[in-house]
């Protein structure tokens, strides 16, 4: 499936993710990172933390609904993967990025941003793989 | 007001993810697809991510303590290992099957398609995997 190239709307997208990021260092002192998050809602480790996680959360779910109400439309979502994809890469996302302390917003936005040294090492290495995965999948196995 | 303050975070977060196109996953993964339908987009979102947080976290570093918290919380350690390397990797991996990353999927829970619900659950699975490993096989230096 193609997509169109949105250089503008992409790094203004950008900026408001890395304004969201700078709110919670700014408010809470935390690190803004989607897996350590609902790690931390669903198996929690300090009660009271659950709180400002979940708020934080429901604001995110909140976005999209925002976005309709001033824009008339939904942000796009096309799913180009079948749902036995989507279940078996969502596992291997949840065990790899609790294995590697981050995701894209914790070691990419967070972590890169701060010159974090375990970091600076692990978004190298899920972009490598995520690239060779796709690779593999669309050009050797034509997917 | 922590709590609300965590949840216009979450907002601002999500809008940004949502305007960028990071939770729609034909367009993650035409990003990865170098050698096919390359979409450079996201390259844009981390791109303005990074410069707000790089010189927002420094700004915000020049207090003493965060506005709602005692103190910042931030991940100190330096270490490279093989949980750091074969985690990200994992993560990657699963990434670049899926299309969704946590972060993106979160606020894409908001458009309601059953996709991000598969999508998350799967990841909780993952997180509780992790977990369980952890107690079949205790790490010698403790997390």
């Amino acid at each position: 499936m193609e997509t169109a190239f949105t250089p503008f709307a992409s790094f203004g997208g950008g900026l408001v993710i890395g304004f969201g990021a700078v709110l919670l260092m700014l408010g809470l002192g935390r690190i803004l990172g989607a897996t350590g998050i609902m790690s931390g809602l669903v198996l929690p480790q300090n009660r009271s933390e659950a709180a400002w996680r979940g708020a934080l959360v429901v604001g995110m779910i909140a976005a999209p609904g925002v976005i309709f109400l001033v824009s008339g439309s939904m942000p796009q979502v096309d799913v180009p993967v079948s749902p036995a994809m989507i279940a078996i890469g969502g596992v291997i996302v949840g065990l790899g990025a609790s294995l590697g302390s981050g995701c894209t917003s914790g070691h990419g936005v967070c972590g890169l941003s701060r010159l974090s040294i375990r970091s600076l090492v692990a978004v190298p290495t899920f972009m490598a793989t995520a690239a060779i995965t796709v690779f593999i999948i669309r050009h050797v196995f034509g997917g | 007001m922590k709590v609300i303050f965590a949840g216009l975070t979450g907002l601002v977060f999500g809008i940004g993810i949502a305007l960028s196109g990071m939770m729609n996953p034909a367009k993650v993964l035409n990003f990865f697809d170098v050698a096919g339908q390359w979409d450079a987009s996201l390259a844009f979102v981390m791109g303005g991510a990074l410069i707000v947080t790089a010189l927002g976290y420094r700004l915000v570093w020049r207090r003493s303590k965060p506005v709602f918290e005692d103190q910042f919380q931030i991940p100190g350690s330096a270490r490279i290992d093989r949980k750091l390397l074969g985690g990200s990797a994992l993560f990657g991996i699963g990434w670049g099957i899926a299309g969704f990353c946590p972060g993106a999927a979160l606020p894409a829970l908001g458009t309601g398609r059953w996709e991000v619900v598969l999508f998350v659950v799967a990841v909780i699975v993952g997180l509780v995997l992790r977990r369980v490993l952890d107690n079949l096989w205790p790490a010698r230096v403790p997390q």
